[in-house]
């Protein structure tokens, strides 16, 4: 019988000719990746384990990115990006990226593949649920807790029990109202936050293979809002060519078998979508944007590592440009990489960067920033009873920082719409 | 290990993602230095908006004013317990306030592994939806050889899913030391 393409990585990477479906295997890690949030208890634990004259199982093989509470007073959480810096200098670690150097790139997931990390058929383990962002490339890749990042330190090793697959066609051409993030709450809404649990998403269908790596990364980011294992998206053409561009390293493509078993699959058509949002308090709580249009709001917020990448802001500027934003609006490019772009890249001749500091917004530095609060400092953190609309992935009570909150989630589209009215917006009054 | 668990109940509803459990302003204290990381215990659970904490009533804390434990040790969950993020300060908090026990009708798939291979607490799961008839301050006991859950202030009893492949892993302690037990490491 066939195997899906997360079944053929897993089996590889375990050194056997198969796996099936919740059979318990030890994986070989290729990349293990960690943060200045789960990176310093993930390096105590190591060290109370194998001893603080140890060194980690493959050097190369570990990628820290501080991310998460950068730009902050807090003297705790400038303390955890200390720990990983000393871990760094003990260990000569040659993938940190410092907060404070040229190095430092932000958002681990959209770092991950902007640094040629994301590579199809390997196996990639980060201390972050949105690990399973990197699937787009055509890799396992999922999220873990300290104690396994620390046994991964020491021994290149993790125990997984091989996931069923669910598949996800998109079929007909994306239209100009929708992104990836549509699709992906289109999916949450109907699965809801537990449809996945344990299993793999996979993405599939001319529309999915129509997208760029960015929005890509949008899909497969969401996978763990449905309780996904991994999401991921076998690699083509436009993968190879990212991919080569950032890194010579090594990899090796892989693709589901024709005849191989899914537990169940879903078919959608493009054209039979329309702009989505999900609203407080969970990111299934999905309704159309036409539901709650009219919802009054207090902040827009269009960043993370599923909002923040090259294509959601300049999806954002084809509203912004010649337009005034009505309520805060915050811009949290995802990496400094990011925000280089938004410098670069033109809309009828005019920088991204331009277009949306002309509307009115907000431009922060690159980090994970108000997407789960943070500290009080944090910029764009949601306060009170703020009425948030944002390209972020989460809405649980308190997530941006404020348990009387509102947040929707939504696209970047539909974002930036409701931030030049003020007011939860269709994007389509904008584009048709 | 310990095969009877006895404990307070505190219920709470379905969906309890991890921001609820320890929310992300306090991921920033130190796990090693013990006055820093009882903060754990201290704020756990304190993302759960008030009328949803302690169920059925609610407005009721799990944490007592300035407490670092909290008087109740079995926490009774619904659906999805544990979902969002990745964060093992999740069901560490829990563990520094004094839980010994969770039982949910099902959980996140990155929580149930932290709680089983940190050693951090027993995630049992529940056979039929639980947190609508036990109520918060009920006196439970769980009694791990038989799987079984006894609710001693209103004398029911309701059976729980065996813990399955990873009950080895609980019974050490946790995953280093299976590990070492099993001779891996």
């Amino acid at each position: 019988m066939g195997m899906t393409i997360t079944e053929k990585i897993l089996a590889k990477s375990a050194g056997k000719s198969s796996v099936a479906p919740g059979e318990s295997i030890w994986l070989n890690v290729d990349t293990l990746m960690t943060h200045d949030v789960c990176g310093p208890p993930t390096i105590a634990i190591w060290k109370k384990e194998f001893g603080t004259k140890a060194e980690i199982w493959d050097k190369n093989k570990l990628v820290i990115f501080p991310d998460h509470y950068i730009f902050t007073e807090n003297e705790h959480a400038n303390r955890n990006v200390q720990v990983l810096r000393e871990f760094a200098g003990e260990q000569q670690l040659p993938n940190y990226y410092d907060v404070g150097t040229e190095r430092y790139k932000g958002v681990c997931h959209v770092a991950l593949a902007e640094e040629g990390y994301n590579l199809p058929g390997t196996v990639l383990i980060g201390t972050d649920s949105h690990s399973c962002t990197s699937g787009a490339f055509g890799l396992f890749s999922t999220g873990v807790g300290n104690t396994d990042a620390a046994f991964i330190l020491g021994t290149g090793k993790i125990w997984e029990k091989v996931p069923e697959s669910m598949k996800f066609i998109f079929e007909g051409e994306l239209p100009e109202y929708l992104t990836a993030k549509d699709l992906i709450l289109q999916i949450l809404g109907d699965i809801t936050t537990d449809g996945a649990t344990y299993r793999a998403m996979e993405f599939d269908g001319e529309a999915v293979y129509s997208l760029n790596m960015d929005e890509r990364m949008t899909l497969t980011n969401m996978a763990i809002e449905a309780g996904g294992m991994n999401g991921i998206i076998a690699a083509d053409e436009k993968t190879e060519t990212y991919v080569k561009a950032r890194t010579n390293r090594e990899y090796e493509i892989f693709n589901s078998d024709g005849d191989a078993r899914y537990h169940s699959s879903y078919h959608y058509d493009c054209r039979e979508l329309e702009p989505v949002v999900a609203k407080p308090h969970s990111p299934d709580n999905r309704g159309t944007v036409r539901e709650v249009q009219g919802t009054e709001l207090t902040k827009c917020y269009i960043g993370s590592c599923t909002g923040g990448k090259l294509s959601d802001f300049t999806a954002s500027a084809k509203i912004l440009i010649n337009q005034k934003v009505r309520v805060p609006t915050f811009v949290v490019p995802a990496t400094t990489e990011v925000a280089a772009q938004l410098e670069q890249e033109t809309l009828k001749g005019i920088s991204i960067k331009e277009i949306l500091e002309k509307a009115g917004c907000i431009i922060a530095q690159s980090s994970c920033a108000a997407c789960l609060g943070g500290p009080m400092d944090t910029t764009g953190r949601a306060v009170d009873k703020d009425v948030v609309i944002s390209t972020t992935n989460r809405n649980f009570p308190g997530r941006m920082g404020s348990k009387q909150s509102e947040v929707y989630l939504a696209s970047p589209l539909t974002v930036a719409a409701s931030a030049v009215r003020g007011v939860i917006t269709d994007p389509r009054e904008f584009l048709i | 290990m310990e095969k009877i668990i006895k404990g307070i109940a505190y219920v709470l509803g379905d969906k309890i993602d991890t921001d609820q459990i320890i929310p992300a302003e306090h991921l920033v204290y130190s796990m090693s230095d013990e006055s820093e990381a009882r903060k754990y215990g201290q704020f756990a659970l304190s993302g759960v908006p008030a009328e949803e904490a302690g169920l059925p009533a609610g407005n009721q804390p799990f944490i007592d004013g300035d407490e670092f434990e909290s008087r109740y040790g079995i926490i009774i969950g619904g659906g999805n317990f544990g979902c969002g993020s990745s964060r093992e300060h999740a069901p560490y908090a829990l563990n520094k306030a004094g839980v010994k026990a969770i039982i949910a009708e099902s959980y996140a798939r990155i929580f149930y592994r932290n709680s089983v291979d940190g050693g951090f607490l027993v995630p049992y799961e529940s056979m039929e939806k639980l947190n609508d008839s036990i109520r918060t301050g009920d006196e439970l006991e769980i009694d791990m050889q038989k799987n079984e859950l006894r609710n001693l202030s209103r004398n029911t009893m309701h059976r729980l899913r065996p813990l399955g492949d990873v009950l080895p892993i609980i019974e050490a302690g946790g995953l280093f030391e299976y590990a070492r037990k099993s001779g891996m490491i």
